[in-house]
């Protein structure tokens, strides 16, 4: 029997808007994110719940989540 | 941490928002953390929301970092001088009463220099929406205090603390005849988002007074840690929405700024007036 395999969200990150400013890290609730030097990167990807609230409140259009 | 009510919210998102940008001017010059580009992307997608068309948009601004929004969307544009993006727009509205009229302004431009022009437009009643970018300091000039800086907050020019009192813009919007009025902030985006679509479909002048952030020189200056540390402290704690204040006892509501929609009424809109005193006068004269 194989099991189901869970589909995972795609998580599209700009690096070169992205400024580091880590608030999608700090407030992802699931603790998804995390800056790797000046960018942010996918550091969990399973926990993501797609709430989008890193997109939201991402001010420099670097970060988007697709089902 | 997000709130329940946020997240219970219907997303909108993932949202096309390079369909209303100019995407060759992007990435935009705001600081790590400012929030005026969260306040941009509620803004886009309340125009979505709203079904307006590009070209039927004019957004005109004053001068300031808030101000540099036009700069990055595919609408009719107009940057102007600062404090008089209310005077440009009440040009372009009475000359195409057609375009939607958005003015994007910084809490400096539009309440200091620009204080007379705010009152006058709300005063006519003219159709335009009007977004207050207040993150209480003057940005682009290097944090000088603005008429939203709190009593005491460290700025350039008071390094011992302000002791000038702080205006609301929604108070003197209100006073001053505005039949829309509401504030949001950066940090509450969907609601603002909604805030936003509710004032763009109001017909006179509607004001949306939006909290948000300057990392640069409000933040540092006054020892908040980060971006993040201002919209928990400032936008998410500082603040409740007028509908949940209803329900809470009056020391929970202590300091606290409120958001939603704070007051709509009808009232004759300025161009239609207009017009119709020039049909009036023309039948008058057959
Ligand atoms: C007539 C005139 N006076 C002063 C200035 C300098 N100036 C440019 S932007 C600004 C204030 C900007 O603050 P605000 O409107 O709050 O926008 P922010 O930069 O904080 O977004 C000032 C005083 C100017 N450009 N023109
Ligand atoms: S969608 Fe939500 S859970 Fe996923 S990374 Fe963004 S903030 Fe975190
Ligand atoms: S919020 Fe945007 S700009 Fe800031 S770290 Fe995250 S992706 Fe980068
Ligand atoms: S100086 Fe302040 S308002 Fe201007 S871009 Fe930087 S953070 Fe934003």
């Amino acid at each position: 029997m194989t099991q189901a395999v869970k589909k995972l969200p795609r998580i599209e990150i700009n690096e070169k808007f992205c400024k580091g400013c880590s608030i999608c890290v700090d407030f992802c609730p699931t603790d998804v994110l995390e800056l790797r030097g000046p960018v942010v990167a996918v550091k969990n990807l399973e926990a993501c719940t797609r709430c989008q609230l890193c997109d939201l409140r991402c001010p420099d259009f670097a970060i988007q989540v697709f089902d | 941490m997000s709130t329940i009510a946020e997240k219970k919210e219907k997303v909108s998102v993932p949202f096309d928002y390079n369909k209303y940008l100019r995407p060759n001017k992007l990435p935009h010059i705001w600081c790590p953390g400012c929030g005026h580009g969260i306040v941009l992307k509620a803004l886009l997608r309340a125009i979505d929301r709203a079904g307006l068309e590009k070209d039927n948009i004019c957004m005109v601004s004053g001068i300031g970092c808030s101000s540099r929004t036009p700069g990055y969307v595919d609408f009719n544009t107009l940057h102007t001088l600062h404090g008089r993006a209310m005077a440009f727009a009440t040009g372009v509205k009475l000359a195409k009463p057609e375009l939607k009229v958005i003015v994007i302004t910084g809490d400096g431009d539009a309440l200091a220099i620009g204080g007379n022009h705010f009152i006058h437009a709300c005063r006519r009643n003219i159709d335009m929406t009007v977004l207050v970018m207040t993150n209480s300091t003057y940005g682009m000039t290097g944090g000088q205090y603005s008429p939203t800086t709190p009593l005491d907050a460290i700025a350039t020019t008071s390094r011992y603390g302000n002791i000038e009192p702080p205006f609301d813009a929604c108070e003197m919007a209100r006073a001053s005849g505005a039949t829309f009025v509401a504030r949001g902030t950066a940090y509450h985006t969907i609601e603002l988002e909604r805030t936003i679509h509710d004032a763009l479909v109001h017909k006179g002048t509607s004001i949306v007074d939006v909290i948000d952030a300057c990392p640069t020189y409000f933040g540092r200056a006054n020892k908040y840690k980060s971006a993040t540390h201002m919209m928990e402290l400032i936008e998410k704690d500082g603040t409740v929405n007028v509908k949940q204040a209803e329900k809470l006892p009056p020391e929970k509501l202590e300091g606290k700024v409120l958001r939603g929609v704070l007051h709509k009424v009808e009232r004759p809109e300025y161009c239609e007036q207009y017009e119709n005193l020039i049909m009036q006068k023309a039948a008058a004269k057959k």
